[in-house]
């Protein structure tokens, strides 16, 4: 998730998946994706030969990632966006 | 910081670290959200140590800025800690250790407590489990 971020914060090595926040193995009940994300994981952390190392699952989220990223957002919004609507007046 | 893997991973001890917020709910506190809601810019800088063995029925979510829905049903999309023991005894690492860590996702900018406290405590426990490698899931 966010690897772009990972990849600014000088992360030494980073399994980039573009999938909703809080899942970053994959989907719930999905034993297969999840293996081989963390297969994935394990191949870097062992295998990267240099600071910086970024490899891309090449897994697409099975559901519309416009669906998807609505999905990941909590019931109700955090504070700090509560706080900052306010600040916006669009509380 | 970039440090070379130089074990095999089949002769090396995995953790795990998420920070999705995990913790258990019989016998750890919650991660202060109730503070956050007072201090939006603040977040729990704590950790809890998660049995590799834990139970999904044994696990809550502390963590306010996620739908903790999915991993309420399947805490392993964010902590798979019994698909690493299934890697483990596989012989495609060499092991896991017997715990894994949690933290919660949302911290405040400055990230002291993190520096001085969280962090130190964190590779302390790490060193005392002889973990080789560590994965890092966000959240």
């Amino acid at each position: 998730m966010m690897p772009a971020v990972a990849e600014e914060r000088r992360a030494p090595r980073i399994v980039g998946v573009e999938f909703p926040f809080g899942h970053s193995f994959g989907m719930a009940g999905d034993k297969a994706m999840q293996r081989r994300v963390l297969e994935l994981a394990l191949r870097v952390l062992a295998g990267a030969a240099a600071s910086g190392t970024r490899v891309d699952i090449d897994i697409e989220w099975p559901v519309p990632l416009r669906d998807a990223y609505k999905a990941w957002q909590p019931k109700e919004a955090s504070p700090i966006v509560k706080k900052l609507l306010a600040t916006w007046g669009r509380a | 910081m970039w440090a070379p893997f130089e074990k095999r991973l089949q002769a090396s001890r995995i953790a795990l670290l998420t920070s999705a917020g995990l913790y258990l709910k019989a016998s750890q506190p919650k991660f202060d959200v109730v503070r956050e809601q007072d201090n939006p810019e603040w977040g729990d800088p704590s950790w809890r140590s998660i049995p590799a063995g834990a139970d999904a029925a044994e696990i809550g979510v502390a963590h306010l800025h996620i739908n903790d829905q999915d991993i309420l049903a399947d805490p392993e999309i964010a902590l798979p800690a019994r698909m690493l023991s299934e890697l483990a005894s596989e012989g495609v690492v060499g092991g896991a250790t017997a715990e894994h860590l949690s933290v919660m996702g949302y911290q405040d900018r400055g990230l002291e407590d993190w520096r001085l406290l969280t962090f130190p405590a964190l590779v302390g426990v790490l060193r005392d489990r002889q973990a080789d490698g560590l994965i890092l899931a966000p959240a």
